[in-house]
């Protein structure tokens, strides 16, 4: 299980994370939505200290740490416990495919390159791209380095991925093989943590949908109930507004 | 009387020959103690270590400020006065410490640029993942740096390599050294200088080649 309370992150004077509280159980499925700048990115990368908050309390497993005394080792520990997928993917440039998904597992976990090898070809294998394990990803396709770029963090075996906004780079043709990976994974319970716009996605695959503003939780539940009642103005606002510039096949209640 | 003695020329060619390997020597040992020396300075300046950062920006200031040939005479006739250990120092350290620390101080400069320039979402992936900053220079940032900076550091190699001919002026008989001497007994000196500046435009030309096969390996990874 991870927790959080009382996460404060501030840039400069402007509080972007205003005291957060949110537990996500092993096999949750989280979708966060909200508007632009209200701090969604900034939760994830603070719980794999990318951006070092300046208050609350933060459990993974049996770490339980105040995250403004986080050594050098916890901050470790959270991020070998966490697995992150970029918008713009961040795959190493100067590795293929396949190393770049072998790379934590030599590295971090200290496995022999055999092996973590062969479970980099097993994850291939499971996203898709196994024909593609010695291609450099300035030869792959927007889809597919997110693909790799997930396939890394599904390496990782973390307690969660977090996923900031996986699909906000991608040209439209890639967006549909990207989400039906993460789906793929939503079925296997994968506990995940996802930032998107994606509504459909949000819909479709999440236990839970939490609607952030201001640095806030403002409302959360499950999609079904947050998206067809919602409670606070502010999140009916905001759902009026995308999804009417997304299309949506409803059917006729 | 002929224009041009090319006799005399091919004559001081094994002549030259047995210098030669000096010369490369000299090179070789201050390009890779250069090397060590600029990275470790290329990461104090991108990590802005307190101190030693100051300390760096005096040195970089220093070396590339002032001209090697005088850098070498402090060096090899000023040091020993000022400390008595250095009463031994040779031509040849003396030549090696001098291109040591001054292309050093220039490559630190291209290594910190080709560091700075790495995709910073590479490192926060590498961090994601759990690696230590250690790993990550090692096994993300320096590798792709490498590329980036191979061409200007090349160059340099190239600067050095010529540069060794100042070793003449410490008494060191090395390709310059020993066309000088050879001149001395001549008097052939637009035949001997000729021959020695080919010496060196065939080593340099070489390593032009090796650098484009380096170049074309280094892209491997970037090419679509």
């Amino acid at each position: 299980m991870i927790k959080v309370t009382g996460l404060v992150k501030r840039f400069g004077g402007t509080a972007v994370l205003d005291g957060i509280d949110l537990a996500i159980e092993q096999g949750e499925i989280i979708v966060v939505i909200g508007p632009s700048g209200t701090g969604k990115s900034t939760l994830l990368r603070c719980l794999n200290f990318l951006e070092r908050p300046d208050a609350g309390r933060l459990t993974i497993g049996d770490l339980d740490v105040d995250v403004t005394r986080a050594s050098r080792a916890d901050i470790l520990t959270a991020r070998r416990r966490t697995a992150f997928v970029f918008q713009n993917y961040a795959l190493f440039a100067n590795k293929t495919a396949l190393e770049n998904i072998a790379e934590g597992l030599i590295v971090v976990n200290r496995w022999p390159k055999e092996k973590a090898h062969a479970r980099a070809r097993e994850i291939l294998e499971r996203i898709g791209l196994a024909d593609k394990a010695d291609a450099y990803p300035a030869s792959l396709s927007g889809g597919q380095q997110q693909r790799v770029g997930i396939g890394r963090a599904m390496a990782a075996q973390a307690e969660v991925i977090l996923f900031d906004e996986p699909t906000s780079s991608l040209d439209p043709e890639w967006v549909e093989e990207v989400l039906n990976l993460m789906k793929q994974l939503a079925r296997e319970r994968q506990t995940m943590l996802v930032v998107t716009h994606e509504m459909s996605f949000a819909r479709d695959v999440a236990d839970r949908v939490i609607f952030m503003e201001g640095g806030r939780i403002v409302e959360q539940g499950p999609p079904d109930q947050l998206f067809s009642s919602p409670q606070d103005p502010r999140t009916r606002d905001f759902l009026h507004k995308v999804l009417a510039t997304q299309v949506t096949i409803d059917t006729p209640t | 009387m002929q224009v041009l003695d090319v006799d005399y020329m091919l004559g001081l060619v094994p002549i030259l020959l047995r210098y030669l390997p000096l010369t490369l020597q000299m090179a070789a040992v201050g390009m890779a103690l250069a090397l060590v020396l600029a990275c470790g300075l290329a990461v104090i300046r991108v990590l802005r270590i307190p101190g030693l950062n100051a300390a760096t920006l005096l040195f970089i200031s220093f070396f590339r400020g002032t001209p090697l040939l005088v850098q070498l005479f402090l060096f090899y006739y000023g040091l020993p006065q000022l400390l008595a250990f250095l009463t031994q120092i040779n031509g040849i350290t003396a030549t090696i410490m001098g291109l040591t620390l001054h292309f050093s101080a220039y490559m630190a400069e291209s290594i910190r640029a080709a560091i700075v320039g790495v995709d910073r979402s590479q490192t926060e992936a590498a961090l994601s993942i759990g690696m230590t900053n250690g790993q990550l220079m090692l096994r993300i940032v320096l590798p792709q740096a490498t590329r980036v900076a191979v061409p200007t550091l090349m160059n340099y190699f190239i600067d050095m390599i010529k540069a060794t001919s100042l070793a003449f002026t410490l008494g060191v008989t090395e390709l310059m050294g020993a066309t000088q001497k050879e001149v001395a007994g001549s008097f052939l000196y637009f035949e001997a200088f000729i021959t020695v500046a080919i010496f060196y435009w065939v080593i340099v030309e070489l390593l032009a080649w090796f650098q484009r096969r380096l170049e074309i390996r280094l892209n491997e990874a970037y090419r679509r």
